[in-house]
């Protein structure tokens, strides 16, 4: 009996390591065709690796980053991924602390409206939401942060507060007795008990903000700032014909560094996605 | 403590409320209201009572729309919820390279769905030539299934780790209760694991559900509603309704397909919500 269930063992390793080629299999192809020769890559050939004499280096990566603008567009979206989350993370948690330990009627109808907002399709509000940041004028990747404050604040409010129902409110009136006005409290007490709930709606918030496309595209001026989806989507898009090269290469530029942060912060990512859907 | 807090009570809730207000409330009401007037800007919105509605409602196109939407979503939360939690299953039995596995499969997730869709379009495409067959960009089913695909490939990952979470939280002692009681494997996954996982269940079929009738990007990207709009999901017809057509009167039908779209979502995901929830089990 043993031995059967090493056997199985055995197996089952092998198909889940056929599945796992599979899984990045996608990736790995865009990858070896970015090193072809444009003339090179086609239908029939793109399942091979480049040979020497269509090998092009970098050529393709370098056409990308300069035809482009890819740098812009990354910094970009690094401002806008960094400014949406930090206000997201900072200002919610506050929000839903006071949501869970006041029981007032406009703390249970804020709690109400954020779950309903996690619920609406964004093509809801889609129209009048870009207008009304076009006269706000918050469509600049300076400030469209409110933006994205508001429209994410749903997720991470419900989480938040599904959170800190668990922690006892103990802690906070002993703090507060002690002399702590509410600030006080929520910066030296909450807030670091938080952190866990922090790191999962932190990557949640980050993983929507850096690939969203359709918010940035209505709300930002398109000719001036592009973010990176937006850019990947101008590129393909357009009318006329599409380099193939550059095109991949410019999916592998986006591709790359998020495999990297993926890599290094694996154990947060999976453990935050883990723990933010149990408690939502 | 709360009379203190109240006090504190702008510091703490209003920029929250009011980007909250900006970037959700005034938008929301805004379009329900625009829902029933003919515009092209938030300006010269016109009263038009339920013509949008009426128009939509025999807008071919839309209802087209629709029906490809459910059953997109009707294959791929069945397909992505059985995979994820097989795959669950077999990375909780301790095997060797289990955090291997569990960080390829989540890859996917990370990436953008614009990025995704380009990427399958890619490969998709290649692999229909190579059998002869139409590219997407004429090929309806070819881009029924690459949706699911994609869709399968990017969201296994997650909901595979929502649903060990959920296996990893069963407790030993039930598990060695089934095994004392002499039930086998198959009788232990679904007398004892399955429901005692339920809660993920809810969760995952909530989050599949509400992904594939709000996909947007990949449908975008992948097809783009190629051939002819026949793969058009509903929250693309919406954009189009929007933003690709000239004259009066698209605004306003955008807009009255968008609260139907909005009903529509909110619905079935509160009777989703209610059927799985019931289910749940206190261990």
């Amino acid at each position: 009996m043993k031995k059967f269930v090493k056997v199985g063992n055995v197996l089952l390793t092998v198909v889940l390591t056929v599945l796992s080629v599979a899984w990045i299999y996608p990736v790995f192809m865009i990858l070896i065709n970015t090193f072809k020769q444009e003339n090179a890559i086609s239908t029939d050939t793109v399942f091979d690796l480049p040979t020497a004499e269509i090998f092009a280096g970098l050529q393709n990566y370098i056409t990308a980053i300069e035809s482009q603008g890819f740098l812009k567009s990354l910094g970009y979206s690094l401002v806008i991924t960094i400014t949406s989350v930090a206000a997201i993370l900072l200002l919610c948690s506050m929000c839903a602390w006071y949501i869970t330990r006041v029981n007032t009627f406009f703390a249970k109808a804020l709690y109400f409206m954020f779950a309903f907002s996690m619920v609406v399709p964004f093509q809801m509000v889609m129209f009048t939401l870009s207008q009304t940041a076009d006269r706000l004028k918050f469509n600049t990747p300076w400030n469209i942060w409110v933006i994205y404050l508001g429209f994410g604040a749903g997720l991470a409010v419900f989480m938040f507060t599904g959170f800190m129902k668990s922690i006892p409110v103990e802690i906070e009136e002993a703090a507060m007795i002690d002399g702590c006005n509410p600030i006080q409290t929520y910066f030296q007490i909450v807030m670091p008990m938080l952190k866990p709930t922090m790191i999962s709606v932190g990557i949640l918030e980050a993983m929507w903000v850096w690939n969203d496309y359709l918010l940035p595209t209505l709300v930002l001026d398109i000719k001036e700032y592009r973010t990176i989806p937006m850019l990947i989507q101008y590129f393909r898009g357009g009318y006329g014909r599409v380099e193939m090269g550059p095109m991949m290469a410019c999916i592998m530029l986006t591709v790359i560094p998020i495999i990297v942060v993926y890599l290094c912060g694996q154990k947060y990512i999976i453990k935050g996605v883990a723990a933010g859907a149990v408690k939502g | 403590m709360e009379k203190a807090l109240k006090k504190y009570g702008p510091i703490f809730t209003l920029p929250t409320f009011i980007a909250f207000c900006i970037g959700f409330i005034w938008p929301f009401l805004q379009g329900l209201y625009l829902s029933f007037c003919q515009f092209t800007t938030v300006d010269n919105a016109k009263w038009n009572g339920l013509k949008n509605y009426i128009y939509v409602l025999q807008d071919e196109a839309f209802l087209d729309s629709f029906g490809f939407t459910v059953a997109f979503a009707v294959v791929s939360i069945l397909s992505i919820n059985v995979i994820a939690f097989t795959l669950a299953l077999l990375l909780t039995r301790g095997l060797k390279g289990t955090n291997f596995f569990r960080t390829v499969f989540f890859m996917p997730n990370l990436i953008g769905g614009i990025v995704l869709g380009y990427i399958w379009q890619i490969l998709i495409n290649c692999v229909l030539s190579l059998v002869e067959a139409p590219l997407l960009a004429l090929n309806t089913a070819a881009g029924y299934w690459g949706l699911i695909i994609l869709m399968c490939w990017q969201q296994i990952g997650y909901m595979m780790i929502i649903y060990i979470a959920g296996l990893q939280n069963i407790s030993e002692d039930v598990l060695e209760a089934a095994r004392v009681d002499g039930a086998n494997s198959w009788q232990t996954l679904i007398k004892v694991k399955l429901p005692m996982v339920m809660s993920s269940i809810t969760v995952c079929v909530f989050l599949t559900l509400t992904n594939s009738f709000k996909l947007f990007d990949q449908n975008l990207a992948l097809t783009g509603g190629d051939p002819n709009h026949t793969t058009d999901m509903l929250a693309l017809n919406i954009y189009q309704t929007f933003y690709s057509r000239a004259g009066m009167q698209w605004k306003g039908y955008g807009q009255a397909k968008a609260v139907i779209f909005c009903i529509l979502v909110v619905t079935i995901s509160l009777i989703q919500l209610n059927a799985t929830r019931k289910r749940e089990v206190q261990s």
